[in-house]
Parts: structure tokens; sequence; C-alpha cells
């Protein structure tokens, strides 16, 4: 039997975006290869590594374990939406500053974790950031630095808030 | 990878005339975590995946004191975690449901799926024996229930019959001065498949210092899940003490028959299976202590 697409109606960085993808395909190939969206990477694969980190309806997951088909009516957002038109998120701003990444690759993923941690936990402790991160690797950095901008940016999105 | 179609159910009814019909060319789908990388790696082939997530059965969540937990099949882990209700009252099984994989796993995964992918090293099934939990499961000849030590038959194999689907895991309200727990030994922090696992029950008399009943249950050292039986009776009517913590970590020794494989060596996992089952019991011990 040859199997032809899906269509799917869904909603990416509160854009509506319609897309045909085969039945089969990952949510992390169709961000990438048909809709333009690459910062989720591929690391792994299988779910190890959080370099595909997204969130789906607020909820953090391996877009690469995620059909695009189960997308439809759902809310996906992207590394491409933290960011506003007003500036960087102060994970972004605190990633910079505290020089949290290297080459790069892995820090979509990492700020999507971070950005999920926060949204749960305002003031995590060192150990709930390297807990909740567990997921989501780094060969360049040792984490250390990613822990302190993750720390720098809770206290300055809780400034924000208030 | 084989090329599959992809379908999302309405019913339990539709799953089931899926199945029956498209055999063993048809899986369920639910978070996808286990199914998706089988698929990916060639060690399982279908022509489709059937979506269950938005039937409502399976996303019952729902506890009352007098019937206990009814846990659908599809709820993913993180809402479990979150349930402050199910924090409270299933502390041990709550544990274990936070161990499964990490955050993002924790996003899609379902208690459900951990059931029916049988890992000999799932994570939620040795807390859900001890916690005497029961699988309610639809097929085409009716509903049936079945004890969770029951379900896993095999690495990777259930007692599922054709055209069945597990609908929900109903796990009984825990008796006073009750507490469980599961731990499990992994060489990372998270992410890691458990070299050998050991979920406990215990509910203790009014004043504390004996065994009114307990129940030992370990995972990763059996091609299934295991109830120990022998451990926890061991325990009935017993004074709580280092000695008969330390008979019920031997029974579980006795009762262990791993493998050796990259995770560990057949010695390494008999020893965790002691260490692992009496830590288990103390932190139920405490927890049954604490609720008093």
């Amino acid at each position: 039997m040859i199997l032809g697409k899906v269509r799917v109606q869904t909603s990416i960085n509160g854009e509506a975006v319609e897309f045909l993808c085969s039945p089969w395909q990952s949510l992390l190939e169709v961000l990438r290869e048909d809709l333009g969206l690459t910062g989720a990477k591929e690391g792994c694969n299988n779910g190890n590594c959080g370099a595909c980190n997204v969130l789906i309806d607020g909820v953090l997951v391996n877009s690469c374990l995620v059909l695009a088909a189960e997308v439809a009516g759902k809310a996906v957002t992207t590394i491409e939406g933290l960011a506003t038109p007003d500036g960087l998120h102060p994970l972004q701003q605190a990633f910079l500053e505290h020089a949290a990444l290297q080459c790069g690759f892995c820090t979509p993923g990492v700020l999507m974790a971070a950005r999920a941690l926060l949204e749960v936990n305002p003031h995590p402790s060192e150990e709930e950031i390297r807990h909740w991160m567990a997921g989501t690797l780094c060969r360049c950095t040792g984490y250390d630095k990613i822990v302190r901008a993750v720390l720098a940016a809770a206290s300055v999105v809780e400034e924000v808030k208030r | 990878m084989h090329p599959f179609d992809y379908r999302l159910a309405r019913s339990v009814d539709e799953v089931i005339a899926t199945l029956a019909s498209d055999g063993d060319r048809a899986r369920v789908l639910c978070g996808g975590t286990d199914l998706l990388v089988q698929l990916r790696e060639g060690r399982r082939s279908v022509d489709l995946v059937v979506d269950i997530k938005q039937i409502a059965e399976l996303n019952a969540l729902e506890y009352t004191p007098d019937d206990g937990l009814r846990l659908g099949a599809a709820v993913p882990c993180y809402k479990i975690a979150g349930d402050s209700t199910i924090a409270r009252v299933y502390p041990g099984l709550v544990e274990a449901v936070g161990l499964i994989g990490g955050v993002q796993i924790q996003g899609r995964a379902s208690v459900g799926g951990n059931l029916c992918n049988a890992s000999p090293a799932a994570d939620s099934i040795p807390a859900l024996i001890v916690h005497r939990a029961v699988c309610a499961i639809a097929g085409p000849d009716g509903w049936r229930n079945l004890p969770v030590e029951q379900f896993c038959i095999a690495p990777g194999r259930t007692a599922l019959r054709p055209g069945e689907i597990l609908v929900a895991v109903l796990v009984p309200t825990p008796p006073p001065r009750s507490g469980a727990a599961y731990l499990r030994f992994t060489p990372r922090n998270e992410m890691d498949i458990a070299v050998a696992g050991a979920g406990a029950a215990v509910t203790l008399d009014p004043t504390g210092a004996t065994f009114v009943s307990a129940r030992v249950a370990l995972g990763a050292v059996a091609p299934t899940p295991l109830l120990v039986q022998a451990a926890g009776d061991a325990l009935i009517g017993r004074a709580v003490s280092e000695a008969a913590l330390d008979e019920a970590a031997h029974l579980a020794q006795a009762a262990a028959r791993p493998i050796d494989d990259v995770r560990g060596t057949v010695e390494q996992r008999i020893h965790l299976a002691g260490v692992l089952t009496r830590r288990a019991l103390v932190r139920a011990i405490a927890r049954a202590r604490v609720s008093m």
C-alpha cells in the first residue's frame, strides 16, 4: 500500500500553520526540512540528547519522538519563538553575558529546556536546574556556565514580572 | 525504516477493531518514546500506528478514597507527577514515574506505555506491583482485569491477546499506616535504564513497630518485573528490625535471576537487588510512619 500525505493544521510560535507531511515523519524533520525552522537540532534522533527540544502546549518534549501528524490542533513553541520583537528573552541575554555556549549546537535545546523550567519553577536551585536539564546534553561547556546563566536569568525574569 | 500510516482513533472500539483487522502490522501509539525509537532502529516494523491519546477512557486520572486511583493508559507521566493528590496518596508510585527517562520523555511517555513496552527494567512496574495495581483491558471478547504482576510475560511481550488494549491501571487506596517506595541503580542521573530496581510497600500496626503486610517487587533482574512474594510474606507479623530487613533483602536476592549485559553483571545485579530492596523498605517504612 502506498501512503499519501497527511494534512496538519497547527500553531507554531503563535502563528497558524498548515503543512503536508508523510505519516512517519517526525516533528523535528518537518520543522527543519519543510518549515525552515532549523533551530531545533538532530543530535541523536532517539530522545536522549535534547537538541531537538520544543514545547507542545507548553510541555517540554523531544521533537524527534513526536510525529508531525501528532501536533494537529496543538500549539508548538520552538526556539525561534523565544525572543520577541522587543528583544532577547532574559535567558538568551544571560547566556550571552555568562558565555553559556561554545559551538552552540545544543543551545536551542538548552534554552527551551531552561525556559520550560522557569515556567514551572521560577526560583530553581542549582540542583533543580541540573536535574531538569539532565536530558539535554552539551559537549562543549561542561554545563557550569549554563547553570549560572539560568540562575541569573531566573532573577531577571522575576524582576520583569514584578 | 519501513514507512507506516498514522491514524487518530476516537474510541476504544475503533482501536480494537483496527488492531483485530490489521493484526500485528498495526501498533498502538501513545507517547511514542519507545515505539518510534524501535521503528527507526528496525527492531519493530508496522504498517500503521494508531494514536490513542484522544480517547477519553484512556485519559482518566481519577482518585477517590473509596475506589482508589484510575490511571488511564494514555496519561503522560508529567500529569501523574503534577497531581498533588496522587503525589500525596501514592508517593512511591510518583517516585517511580518521575524516574522514567527525563523531563522531555515524561512530557510524552505514559505508565500504560511503560507497561505495554514490557521492558524487564520498566521503572513504573515494580511500584505498581507493590501497590497491588490491576490492569483493565478491553478487547474483542470484552473487558477483563489482570494483576499487574501478570501483565508482562517476557521481554517486550505482554499478556494482551490479539485486538486487546490496556485501557487503565487501577491502583487501590493504600490502607492506613502504609508507605511505598521505588529505587533503582543507574550510572547516569537520568535518561538511563535501570541496572536493578526495587519497589516496596508496607503496612504497619498502630505502634508502627510491626509489619501488618509487606510487598516487594524487583525490576531489571529477570525477564519481567518480579513480584517477590516470599520477601513480603517473611515480614508479616514481624517486628520492624534490621534482621527482618536483612531477611527480606536475602529473599529478594534469591528471587533475582538477572543476565550479564552492557549495563551490569549477574553478580552486581544480585547484589543490588538486596541493597535496593532494603533501602526501598526503609523508605516505605518511613513514609508509613510519617502518615501515622
